[in-house]
């Protein structure tokens, strides 16, 4: 018989967060990609929390989840607003013609 | 009913399955060449931890991931992806190069990670595994129940984040065209005749 | 009938009100304003003085000793505001008040057309009221506030015509002179405290026993006895105020001030505040045979050698300044012989004949339109007869004619020194003795220079020479009553009878005081007395050289002085006093001061803290911009390597 513990879940999310942080030091050049991956982390920490959620028994995990969702969605409106509105003036999205950080 | 603490052979294929599904097509965002394709796998992503998360017992949430997430932000990335002329070629410079080093940087985290979650510490011993929740329980509105009560505050906070976030999304990018017509009622309203009309005097002119 | 508490307090109050009103809305009240508010002021506080005076000497009050106000209480140590009344404080109030109120009223016609003329009235009237807490206080911690009071006024009216460069330097000598004496007041202050935890008066005269025995180790190893110690260092306060040598320095270069104040502040009230404290102190002094020793021989030494210096002195304020410091000599002699009384007898008869003379000075400068060089005057009796024949009786009562006010003071305290018993007695005597001798000198030089002999003005000036306005004289007048008979009517009251009882101790074995009261036999044997040889014909002596050197034969002089050239140059450079100031203690001030500044400003504090430490965040800043590269990606990395490093922390260590 094959049990499913918490640690199947927290090493999936594990696996999931290297993933996504592999894919922010790969994709350095691609805004779009680097959003994404942050929305994988974000997916990840998530899923942790569902499971200590699960697990504990407890339903402030659930919420905390609910508010991440909200600040993941906020946060997503605006860097692709942000996005838009670097593309507009420099008809770019690589990071590496994003230097103003540095004046 | 099941039997406590025992997980059916069922549970454990669908984990697996969708578990796989989920880190293949996680790996398959950060590889693919079109960003457009890297959303799409976003969206099965997504997909397939909802799956997990609802046999987490998270049905809400699951299915808030799937509305609010595939079919709201996800929609609006590939909107984006598709609006902007993007020059695939250019981004993808140096993933090859870069490539041994995100390998490296990910596997340092993972097994940090994983001496972490396989130590002691979050082992939970068997009895507190939790019961399976009866038939007549809602996880909606239990974790309603929570929010408006408990969290209240936090939860107005989240709206008002949201709201936030709203404007700025639209004032960053709303353009001001200038070549658009139209009216102003009050200026309309204000006008008077003087402003308008000019009378002129001018004698009739005479008959040939 | 007020109560007393109430008249105290209005003595000094109604000063200060006189000086803020002047002060503060000078520019509203106008010039004539101005000296309105402060002359009723200072009168209302010498009308109460006279009261008080007259309750104390005739009525015989009870000596009033309380505090009016708390201002703190630190460590059991009370910090009070309070009067003590008794024949001493009385006597002092009407004297100040006098003698600033004729001051007062003096200067409506001196500082006529002077642009400060509400500021100088604020200040005088502020002197007032300093001096009057001064001399009310039953604390010492008063006592130093009145003296630092006086001091700062003193310092502002010296530099009255602050656009005068030498005012400026005058005033900061006085400033830092003062210091000198004042850091030694202020430990004796502390010393007293010390041992005896109070600040008050009489707490402290009650405990002085135990001082007596108790010594302390201000250098290691040598042990000093307490008391002695104290009462040095307290002297060396009033050598400061009352400008004893060697922090005599001041004086002189004071008389850039305006001549009212040389007048009152300068002659009359403040520099005698180092005698009336001492006086004030009697029972302390007189438990210390040491202290008093150095008292008299200071006194001494500054009462014959600045006479000296009076002699070859050709400016009419500095003369009557040299005069000033040889008078106050002979009040420290005084003190040192343990006739205290008799200081304080010669120092009201000095307020009233030494401000007359100052007085005359100033209207006779005003006659010369500010031409200060009596070089450059002569036979002006027949211009300014008031003004002559006050400074005739000026000048007789300082150089003690019989029966003048000088005569009996000067005469107690020669008496007196001649039977002190104190160490240095003698040579004291012979100081004070050769000092009527040349007190008579110079000021007759000055007298027969100024007023007799060939006008040597020039013509321009003797065109307009005429007699001051009545501002100017009636002061004169009313200060040359008291300078001619005060002494007659008050000796017996001030120096032989229970006047001073409690207010100034003397012990059994200092017995000066007790052999002038076995001389004495009412005033008009005492003048008899005089006309035996003695003091009198010293002075009479002096008189006379001065007759026959500057109007018999003006020549003379020149002839002395080439032939006497290396003491006429010691005079001259007054003892080079000033050059040895500022060849060691300025010098070295100096050095010091640069040494600090190169390396202690200039390297250690705005090289390596203030500068060095921005150039250290500097350069730091400059090496770690090179991190910041403005790249995004850059910035994620960082951040996971930070994230990786933080959770190998935690897992790992």
């Amino acid at each position: 018989m094959m049990t499913l513990t918490l640690s199947h879940y927290l090493i999936l999310a594990a696996v999931l967060f290297s993933i996504s942080i592999a894919g922010i030091v790969i994709n350095r050049k691609n805004i779009i990609i680097l959003l994404m991956s942050i929305e994988l982390m974000l997916l990840s920490v998530n899923l942790n929390f569902i499971a200590f959620s699960h697990y504990l028994d407890d339903l402030a995990g659930q919420v905390f989840v609910f508010f991440i969702l909200t600040v993941a969605a906020a946060e997503a409106a605006i860097g692709l607003a942000i996005l838009v509105v670097l593309f507009r003036n420099k008809r770019s999205i690589n990071v590496e013609d994003i230097k103003e950080l540095k004046w | 009913m099941l039997p406590t603490g025992e997980v059916t052979m069922i549970e454990a294929v669908i984990f697996y399955f969708f578990a796989i599904s989920t880190v293949i097509s996680a790996t398959a965002v950060v590889t693919v060449r079109n960003p457009v394709h890297a959303a799409l796998f976003l969206v099965l992503t997504f997909f397939t931890s909802a799956v997990i998360w609802m046999s987490l017992e998270a049905e809400f949430l699951a299915i808030i991931l799937v509305l609010v997430y595939v079919g709201a932000v996800m929609v609006l990335f590939i909107f984006v992806v598709m609006m902007l002329d993007i020059n695939v070629a250019r981004l993808r410079e140096g993933f090859v190069r870069y490539l041994p080093l995100g390998l490296l940087v990910a596997a340092i985290m993972l097994g940090l990670m994983l001496s972490v979650v396989t130590s002691d510490v979050f082992v939970l011993d068997a009895g507190s595994e939790p019961l399976p929740k009866p038939a007549d329980y809602s996880n909606t509105e239990a974790l309603g129940g929570v929010l408006y009560t408990d969290y209240v505050f936090a939860f107005e906070i989240a709206a008002v984040i949201l709201l936030v976030a709203i404007i700025a999304a639209i004032s960053l990018t709303m353009r001001k065209r200038e070549k658009t017509k139209y009216q102003v009622p009050s200026d309309q309203i204000k006008v008077r005749k003087a402003d308008r009309l000019r009378i002129v005097k001018m004698p009739s002119e005479e008959k040939r | 009938m007020v109560s007393m508490e109430f008249v105290y307090l209005a003595i000094p109050l109604a000063s200060l009100a006189g000086a803020l009103i002047a002060g503060f809305f000078g520019k509203q009240i106008g010039r004539s304003g101005a000296h309105f508010v402060t002359i009723s002021g200072v009168a209302v506080s010498f009308i109460l003085s006279l009261l008080v005076l007259h309750d104390v000497a005739f009525e015989g009050a009870p000596i009033y000793n309380q505090s009016v106000y708390t201002w703190m209480i630190s460590d059991g140590i009370r910090f009070e505001v309070g009067f003590l009344i008794d024949g001493l404080t009385a006597l002092m109030m009407a004297v100040v008040t006098g003698v600033s109120l004729m001051v007062h009223i003096y200067t409506i016609g001196y500082m006529r057309d002077d642009d400060g003329y509400q500021r100088f009235f604020s200040y005088i009237s502020l002197f007032t009221f300093s001096m009057l807490m001064l001399v009310m206080s039953n604390n010492f911690l008063q006592l130093f506030f009145g003296w630092e009071a006086v001091g700062l006024v003193s310092y502002l009216l010296i530099g009255f015509w602050f656009k005068r460069e030498t005012a400026i330097y005058a005033n900061l000598k006085a400033f830092l002179v003062n210091r000198v004496g004042d850091f030694g007041f202020l430990l004796g202050i502390a010393v007293l405290l010390m041992f005896t935890g109070s600040l008050d008066y009489y707490e402290v005269f009650a405990r002085a026993d135990t001082m007596v025995a108790a010594t302390m180790q201000v250098i290691p190893g040598l042990d000093w006895s307490v008391i002695t110690l104290a009462c040095i260092l307290l002297f060396i306060g009033a050598m400061g105020k009352s400008a004893q040598v060697p922090l005599h320095v001041w004086l002189p270069d004071s008389m850039e001030g305006p001549t009212p104040i040389s007048a009152l502040i300068h002659a009359a009230t403040m520099v005698t505040a180092g005698i009336f404290m001492v006086a004030r102190m009697s029972p302390l002094f007189e438990l210390s045979t040491t202290a008093l020793s150095v008292v008299i021989v200071i006194g001494a030494t500054t009462a014959f050698f600045m006479g000296l210096v009076g002699i070859v002195q050709n400016d009419i304020k500095r003369v009557v300044a040299y005069s000033t410091l040889s008078q106050l000599g002979y009040m420290t002699v005084a003190l040192g012989a343990s006739a205290y009384s008799a200081a304080i007898f010669h120092l009201m008869t000095h307020a009233f004949f030494k401000a007359l003379l100052f007085l005359a000075a100033g209207s006779v400068i005003i006659a010369m339109h500010h031409e200060q060089d009596i070089r450059k005057m002569g036979g002006l009796k027949k211009y300014m007869p008031i003004t002559y024949w006050v400074s005739l009786i000026g000048s007789l009562a300082l150089i003690g004619f019989p029966g003048s006010a000088g005569y009996f003071s000067k005469d107690a305290i020669l008496i007196a020194t001649k039977n002190a018993d104190v160490w240095g007695a003698g040579y004291a005597y012979m100081a004070v003795l050769l000092g009527v001798f040349v007190t008579a000198f110079y000021s007759f030089r000055m007298f027969f220079l100024v007023f007799h002999g060939e006008e040597r003005m020039d013509e321009h000036t003797r065109a307009h020479l005429h007699e001051t306005p009545a501002v100017v004289t009636v002061p004169l007048i009313l200060l040359a009553i008291p300078s001619a008979i005060i002494g007659w009517l008050t000796i017996e009251t001030v120096l032989f009878s229970d006047f001073f009882d409690r207010a100034i101790i003397v012990f059994e074995e200092h017995g000066a005081m007790a052999a002038v009261a076995e001389a004495f036999q009412g005033p008009a044997n005492f003048v008899l007395h005089g006309l035996a040889p003695g003091p009198t014909w010293l002075a009479a002596l002096g008189v006379i050289g001065a007759w026959y050197i500057y109007l018999k034969n003006p020549q003379l002089s020149n002839r002395i002085k080439s032939k006497v050239e290396w003491l006429y140059r010691l005079l001259d450079n007054k003892y080079y006093f000033d050059r040895f100031n500022e060849t060691v203690f300025a010098a070295t001030a100096r050095g010091v001061g640069q040494v600090l500044w190169r390396l202690g400003d200039a390297l250690m504090i705005d090289g390596l803290i203030v500068n060095g430490s921005a150039r250290l965040v500097g350069w730091f800043s400059g090496v770690v911009r090179h991190v910041q590269t403005g790249y995004l990606n850059h910035y994620a990395f960082a951040m996971i390597s930070g994230l990786i490093l933080l959770l190998g922390w935690v897992v790992l260590g």
